[in-house]
């Protein structure tokens, strides 16, 4: 209704659109035919996995505001929760086991938020490290979980679909990009809705919004619970998609550190942004090693990769966030705004005729 | 609304008064208390009553024994020098402080301590100082969730759309487009809040008090920190506020000048203590106002800055 009067934001909602179509066409339509085993197995499917982990933790520290440190503990959850309902509840489809975990992680998750209600800042991060180290703890001591495998390893199950079984890297690549874009869309309606005002209110003024009326108890654990839901869904995909034999020591602080640089550097309280800084990431590494090998040869070892990819990714958090607070998309944004504006001159005036 | 839905069958005729009804109704339903107090025996009975108020800090003492009575549909001002315990009487009023001693009485319901979470239920909204405004929200957004306390629809229904959600949202929607074009915000109404003037901003905020129509609205400060020319105009939605809503104001201010025109009681606080209540002609002439607040008294002088 609001589009005839408003150009700006019809003509920017149109671009977007059609940003999102051509993306998701080629996402289904040609990199499935185009791309290799390799792009899909190494870069692809794991870049869907943390994108949509990505997300999940955008949800709870860039839109509501709470600051977590154990988004690789809510993988865990979801992935060992998965292995579980599968391994122990016979014949439970795929999908159900899946929406389990993902509950199975809100549920974990909204016990581990339960500290936000009275801490906040950097006291409530630390708190959340409790998450961190304790599911890490629990899944390597107690067996059960990993059905008593050694050092808690897990194999995943073939994911299977109503009989059709994603085999192979486009099998899988598909299954996670279809999983990422369902959870994506039903993130961006929470968020344009009262709850999404509500995280954002939460963020920016917390006694303004207890003022007003705003739930805050109810409207933290929800951050927490639907934050820790996408991630466990994104566990299930690291797990069972991407590396397809786990064990608890992969999920440990390093990887809850880089879903938070993610956000960091792509951009906080931004879905483009978790989507644009989990292709950084994943990409980055494989350009630098490249770009190191080339220029440099033999020096350049995996060890030398690991420490140089280190320092570039410590000095560009440093640099953006003194710089650009709200991260690469900022910028990007900021660089596709002229050409934005020259593509859509046609579309507004054809839609005003 | 669902008033009016029930009463389908009834007669063409009756479905305005319905209407009105429901939306009686639906106002009472955010103010109950104070809707059926204000008519008990036709009486005026205070929308905001204190007794006896007593707050200290650590040995300081902020507030001390005061008492206030605000009528239905007044503007009152509270004046008083730095650290006279304004802000404090507002914020036991809102709930943020628990006074020592003393009680607050909001229409028919008394509270030792005021529960801030209900108090948008209770048909009270405030602003702050210094802005409390939701910085990454635009003020569209911003203004929808000063509806926030009338939403029932949990998070799973609102993702769904479900019809009472979207009910709810176009209820919300429609009652903010309503109060942005009152306090003509339109033209800013799709911009981030943070990023526009501090005079503007001061205007989004009441917006988003007034967007639930609440019975009792608070103002810290309203007018400070803008220019004259935004003064008048803020001023003027103030007063006007009242006259087309019949919201109860009760307003904190340093400028002297603007409040004699603009209330219709002034309460006076100097070191906690309360030590004039009445019309601004009373006040101006009260001799202990003239000495703590005022000092001297400049003639024509219309703006006092302490």
């Amino acid at each position: 209704m609001t589009t005839a009067a408003h150009p700006v934001a019809g003509r920017r909602l149109t671009a977007n659109h059609l940003g999102i179509a051509v993306l998701l066409t080629a996402a289904y339509g040609v990199i499935p035919f185009a791309g290799s085993d390799y792009l899909l197995d190494a870069v692809l499917t794991p870049f869907l996995a943390l994108a949509l982990a990505a997300l999940g933790l955008n949800l709870l520290t860039g839109y509501a505001g709470q600051v977590s440190l154990g988004s690789a503990a809510f993988l865990a959850v979801g992935a060992y929760a998965a292995y579980n309902f599968n391994l122990r509840v016979h014949e439970l489809p795929f999908l159900v086991s899946l929406v389990a975990a993902g509950r199975v992680a809100a549920a974990v998750g909204v016990g581990f938020g339960l500290p936000s209600l009275r801490l906040r800042g950097f006291y409530l991060a630390v708190s959340t490290l409790a998450a961190q180290f304790f599911v890490q703890w629990a899944l390597t001591k107690f067996g059960w979980f990993s059905n008593d495998s050694p050092s808690g390893v897990i194999d995943a199950p073939p994911l299977a679909v109503a009989g059709i079984t994603f085999s192979g890297a486009v099998g899988r690549y598909l299954f996670s990009l279809t999983v990422v874009v369902i959870s994506t869309l039903l993130a961006i309606r929470l968020l344009r809705s009262q709850v999404g005002r509500n995280f954002i209110a939460l963020r920016d003024n917390e006694t303004a919004a207890k003022v007003i009326g705003v739930p805050l108890l109810r409207t933290k654990l929800l951050a927490f619970g639907v934050s820790s839901f996408i991630v466990g869904i994104a566990g299930v995909l690291w797990a069972f998609a991407y590396l397809r034999t786990v064990e608890p020591a992969g999920f440990n602080l390093d990887r809850s550190f880089g879903i938070l640089f993610i956000i960091i550097i792509g951009g906080l309280a931004s879905i483009r942004g978790a989507v644009l800084g989990a292709a950084f990431m994943v990409v980055f590494p494989l350009l630098l090693s490249r770009l190191g090998a080339a220029l440099l040869g033999d020096i350049f070892n995996s060890g030398v990769l690991e420490m140089s990819q280190r320092i570039v990714i410590g000095a560009l958090i440093i640099g953006l966030l003194i710089a650009e607070p709200r991260g690469l998309i900022a910028l990007v944004d900021r660089l596709a705004e002229p050409i934005l504006r020259r593509f859509s001159r046609p579309l507004s005036r054809s839609t005003q005729s | 609304m669902s008033l009016v839905a029930t009463s389908g069958g009834d007669a063409l005729v009756l479905a305005r008064t319905h209407e009105r009804a429901a939306e009686a109704a639906r106002e009472a339903e955010a103010a109950p208390p104070a809707a059926e107090a204000a008519l008990v025996g036709g009486a005026p009975v205070p929308v905001l009553q204190l007794e006896g108020i007593s707050l200290s800090f650590g040995g300081i003492t902020a507030l001390d024994g005061i008492d206030l009575a605000v009528a239905n549909g007044e503007i009152r001002a509270i004046i008083g020098p730095n650290g006279a315990g304004k802000s404090s009487l507002l914020n036991v009023v809102s709930g943020l402080y628990r006074p020592d001693r003393g009680m607050v009485r909001l229409g028919s319901e008394r509270f030792a301590h005021v529960p801030t979470s209900r108090l948008a239920a209770l048909g009270v909204a405030r602003t702050f100082q210094n802005l409390a405004l939701f910085k990454g929200l635009p003020v569209l957004d911003n203004v929808i969730t000063g509806f926030v306390h009338r939403r029932r629809a949990g998070f799973v229904r609102q993702i769904l759309s479900t019809p009472q959600a979207r009910r709810e949202e176009a209820e919300s929607r429609a009652a903010s487009e309503d109060v942005i074009a009152f306090l003509h915000l339109d033209a800013v109404k799709h911009q981030l809040a943070g990023g526009l003037p501090y005079g503007v901003q001061k205007r989004v905020e009441l917006a988003r008090a007034l967007v639930a129509r609440p019975q009792l609205l608070l103002l810290d400060e309203p007018l400070a920190g803008v220019t004259l020319g935004e003064k008048q105009e803020l001023a003027a939605h103030i007063s006007n506020t009242r006259d087309a809503y019949g919201t109860t104001i009760v307003l904190i201010e340093h400028d002297i000048g603007v409040v004699m025109g603009l209330s219709d009681r002034i309460a006076v606080l100097d070191y906690g203590r309360k030590i004039a209540d009445g019309t601004p002609d009373e006040v101006r002439s009260d001799q202990a106002v003239i000495d703590a607040y005022l000092g001297v008294a400049h003639e024509g002088e219309t703006e006092l800055v302490v």
